[in-house]
């Protein structure tokens, strides 16, 4: 992407942009085409297009040479915007300045496939469809060059947003082959030969962000800065308990109030992934509706509320034992094993916090309910920041039993979500203050509701046992995790997953799980599972091999064991091999085995995750006081090949300084079922002081390249509790470090 | 409601407010300038910084009767000349932002250290950065670009002085 100093500057000081320019700051859609190739359906044949230069459903050449990509992708600070788009381009053989990333117009998923992302799998799952896309485009083009240049397709290549021929320096840019090209046969999908990776011109490069420039300017459009036309302000407050029920609010007083427009007590449908109960106030700002919140007196009913206390569910943990009630997994003979006297046992009860996701752009949507009038139908109109626009439009037309077409959708560029926003009651809540008021509304949770009503990273507690055997092999395993279950279902992100390590590599291995129930909701928050898992059972690990006087990285590498997919043929599972040379590499880019001063030390963790294999090294440091510093952390990520560069390294930097935050300080608790963390000052988070060295290395395997918005994380807090206990001597089996007697 | 004469970014606006409203909302939902962002409320994250006479200042906390007249600059208004300021070409440059949320706070507070101190060391920026979170981790990045901006000052400043 173009980022012309000069010229992208005059757009805030009020001048003409050029059209170009127009369209990278705002996004703005460049209009008159009609229909498309569908993706990823498929349309044989010569698609029926009007206007020029529309290629397919992601691919469009405007007649000054632009090329528009769209994303599909919601941008959640992934940069999925930019990545996916760079797949297509490269295909294309377009030349990355020409090049416009735009949002799908709708959401659309017949025509433009899978609109959502999550699991660090957007880059995995559309690989091969953006490569079509991109292919599919190229080919085209060449087809319509060979007919204006009449020469044969086989002489023909594109670079450079043009195609060349290749026997002598003739050429025809995109531009102006791109009327002719829409009218090209598609080429069949079995046909399409991709180009090899010594040849990528853009893969594997770094390229900033497509909306930097919008952002360093402060034109970046979160959903929170929508702004349209006879729009109001609103608030929802609900019970600080979840699942309270209101039964009356003075809401005569604050209608009075001053910016106030109206206030209503609405009444929920009980699931709090829809609608709770509350008081929604819609205003002429922001502010008036959240100063009118401060007088709002509500009586609640708290019989069916949440009673969740953090202290109840710690001393239940405390009480377990070894193995739970629930055996969800197991192999070999493991009490055997751990009979044997001439193994040594070790066991351990680690601890991990509840977490806010605390994205930084708060909660928000902006709707408009318009009714139908005369027989025409309802429609709701949204600007909408989430990670799925298909499964929030779904939710909200069973919530409101309307059609498909009753929906025009924005996707909204997003100011953080890590898992959080998948949940879709503050769209509801939106819609709701929308058709009530008759207006188009922005629903904006303030810091504290988006605290208090998360869908949080559930805390928990892990007891674990392990057998070494006489000669220093590991000879059992048990973990025990001791999680929420929310409502009477366990959490989908607590428990035992067979395919994590080291329960997948060990012989002898059992898993279990008791739980307790918590009403307090739960929900993905970055590496799900993992987060927590990496830290109990890559600690654990360092214990046993302390225990049994080995060196952890040899241990490491030696319970990899044979080479091999631990599922055969699921290249997403855990590969050895692949485990190995990213542990290695760690180990020895960051130099395990160095002899340091004293009150500092080295850890090492490895964790597979989201069909990533990362190793992290960590160089910790402990002062007399208890203050820890982190003082770098060498990276080895296998991932495969590296779409953008500069974006994958922002995202395993940007993992390890979030994880080092949320293990240091943050952790949430509720008694009473009131959570009791609100804002920032009960929360600490990390700040730049604070913030380690971090050194990244890639090894670029050939398997399809996968995401890197999660993988970076988990192995970071196992590492650096294994480089304090290596420091210190003392073992770290709880975060945040804060609670565990370290400052930060 | 009072009637109060915002000076931003150069230019006077007349708003009517309530007085206590704080600075943030009256640029973002009165005046239509959504680059300062709103991320706590309560002078802890940084998101909503702008300057105030040229020092930063958190704009979630100042009352917007308490600045009526004063020079306000806020991200869209860090431009000069036609041209991008050094720190918005360095971000750029090296594609600090993720989610970007946070990114105009980092910015406007990391231009008011280089207004006060043209070269400044890791320590200098550890202590004027400390109030502006990211939730994305990019702090890293950010270290980096306000080096490379003060250098570009730098360079800007020695060609001036052998033409
Ligand atoms: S919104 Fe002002 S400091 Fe957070
Ligand atoms: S870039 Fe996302 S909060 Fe800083």
């Amino acid at each position: 992407m173009k980022s012309d100093n000069k010229m992208d500057a005059t757009l805030s000081l009020g001048n003409q942009p050029s059209r170009r320019d127009f369209l990278k700051i705002s996004g703005v859609m460049g209009g008159g085409l009609v229909l498309a190739a569908t993706a990823p359906g498929w349309a044989q044949g010569t698609p029926n297009l009007v206007g020029g230069g529309e290629l397919n459903a992601y691919v469009q050449i405007k007649p000054d040479g632009s090329i528009v990509i769209y994303s599909g992708a919601p941008e959640m600070g992934q940069g999925i915007a930019t990545s996916l788009p760079m797949i297509v381009a490269e295909e294309m053989g377009a030349d990355w300045d020409d090049v416009v990333v735009e949002q799908t117009p709708e959401v659309n998923s017949e025509r433009y496939g899978r609109q959502s992302t999550g699991g660090s799998y957007t880059v995995y799952l559309n690989w091969q469809l953006m490569r079509e896309m991109g292919a599919t485009a190229r080919e085209m083009l060449i087809s319509a060059a060979a007919i204006v240049m009449e020469l044969p397709r086989e002489e023909l290549k594109a670079e450079d947003s043009r195609v060349r021929h290749l026997l002598s320096d003739r050429s025809r840019s995109f531009a102006e082959l791109a009327a002719l090209a829409q009218e090209q046969p598609m080429p069949a999908k079995t046909d399409l030969v991709f180009r090899a990776r010594e040849d990528y011109r853009i893969l594997g490069t770094s390229k900033s962000q497509v909306d930097s420039l919008a952002i360093v300017t402060g034109q970046g459009d979160f959903g929170i800065d929508t702004r349209v036309p006879d729009m109001l302000y609103g608030s929802y407050t609900k019970c600080p308990a979840v699942g309270g029920k209101i039964v009356e609010a003075n809401i005569g007083d604050i209608k009075s109030l001053p910016g106030v427009v109206d206030a209503y007590i609405i009444k929920g449908n009980g699931n709090v992934r829809e609608l709770s109960d509350g008081v929604g106030i819609v205003g002429t700002s922001t502010w008036a509706v959240f100063a009118a919140r401060k007088s709002l007196q509500i009586v609640w009913d708290e019989s069916q509320a949440s009673k969740d206390s953090w202290t109840d569910f710690a001393d239940f943990a405390a009480k377990q034992g070894d193995t739970g009630a629930k055996v969800l997994y197991e192999e070999g003979a493991v009490d055997e094993a751990l009979a044997d006297p001439s193994n040594t046992v070790i066991s351990s009860f680690y601890e991990y916090p509840y977490l806010s996701h605390l994205c930084l752009e708060p909660m928000n949507c902006t709707a408009h309910f318009r009714p139908g009038k005369a027989g025409a139908k309802d429609h709701i109109e949204m600007w909408l920041p989430t990670q799925s626009g298909p499964g929030f439009k779904k939710l909200a037309q069973e919530h409101y039993g309307l059609a498909a077409d009753q929906f025009t959708i924005h996707v909204k560029r997003m100011g953080g979500s890590f898992g959080r926003r998948t949940s879709g009651e503050y769209m509801c809540e939106a819609i709701e203050l929308s058709k009530l008021s008759g207006r188009p509304v922005k629903l904006t949770w303030s810091r504290e509701d988006s605290m208090r009503h998360d869908y949080f990273r559930e805390g928990g507690f892990c007891r674990l046992r392990g057998a070494m055997s006489a000669d220093g092999k590991l000879a059992a395993w048990e973990e025990h995790t001791i999680g929420a279950a929310v409502g009477s279902e366990p959490s989908r992100w607590t428990g035992v997953r067979a395919g994590s390590f080291p329960i997948a590599t060990s012989a002898n291995a059992r898993g279990s799980l008791t739980t307790f129930r918590m009403d307090t909701p739960s929900g993905p928050w970055r590496a799900p599972f993992s987060n927590t898992h990496a830290f109990v059972s890559q600690c654990f690990i360092h214990e046993l091999a302390e225990a049994a006087g080995r060196d952890h990285v040899e241990l490491l590498v030696e319970m990899m064991g044979e080479p091999r997919w631990l599922e055969p043929d699921n290249f997403r599972s855990m590969n050895t091999q692949r485990a190995i040379g990213v542990i290695k590499l760690a180990a020895e880019k960051g130099g395990w085995g160095r002899v340091m001063p004293s009150g500092h030390g080295l850890g090492i963790a490895f964790y597979f995750c989201h069909a990533a294999h990362v190793a992290e090294l960590a160089e910790v440091s402990v002062d007399a006081q208890g203050k820890v510093t982190v003082h770098k952390v060498t990276a080895a990520v296998d991932v495969g090949p590296i779409i953008n560069r500069s974006g994958a390294l922002n995202q395993v930097q940007g993992s390890i300084i979030d994880g080092y935050s949320a293990m240091a300080g943050q952790q949430i608790t509720m008694e009473n079922g009131r959570i009791q963390q609100t804002n920032l000052d009960q929360y600490p988070v990390l700040r730049i002081d604070a913030a380690p060295q971090v050194d990244v290395h890639f090894i670029e395997s050939d398997f399809d390249p996968t995401g890197l918005g999660e993988p970076g994380l988990p192995p970071l807090a196992p590492a650096v509790a294994n480089a304090i206990y290596a420091a210190t001597g003392k073992r770290v089996r709880k975060m945040p470090l804060i609670a565990d007697g370290f400052r930060v | 409601m009072t009637r109060i004469t915002l000076n931003v970014n150069g230019a006077d606006t007349q708003l009517d407010a309530p007085d206590d409203m704080p600075l943030l909302w009256a640029l973002r939902d009165l005046m239509g300038l959504t680059g300062s962002k709103y991320g706590c409320g309560i002078g802890q994250c940084g998101a909503c910084t702008v300057h105030l006479n040229g020092a930063p200042v958190r704009s979630c906390l100042v009352p917007v009767s308490q600045v009526s007249g004063q020079a306000i600059t806020t991200i869209e208004g860090l431009t000069e000349d036609g041209a991008l300021h050094a720190l918005q070409q360095a971000w750029i440059e090296r594609d600090v932002a993720q989610c970007g949320y946070c990114q105009s706070g980092q910015i406007m507070s990391a231009a008011a250290l280089l207004q006060s101190n043209a070269k400044p060391t890791d320590a200098d920026i550890d202590a004027a950065m400390a109030g502006n979170y990211c939730r994305c981790g990019t702090y890293i990045r950010i270290r980096e670009a306000i080096h490379a901006a003060a250098m570009s000052f730098d360079a800007t400043a020695a060609k001036g002085a052998q033409s």
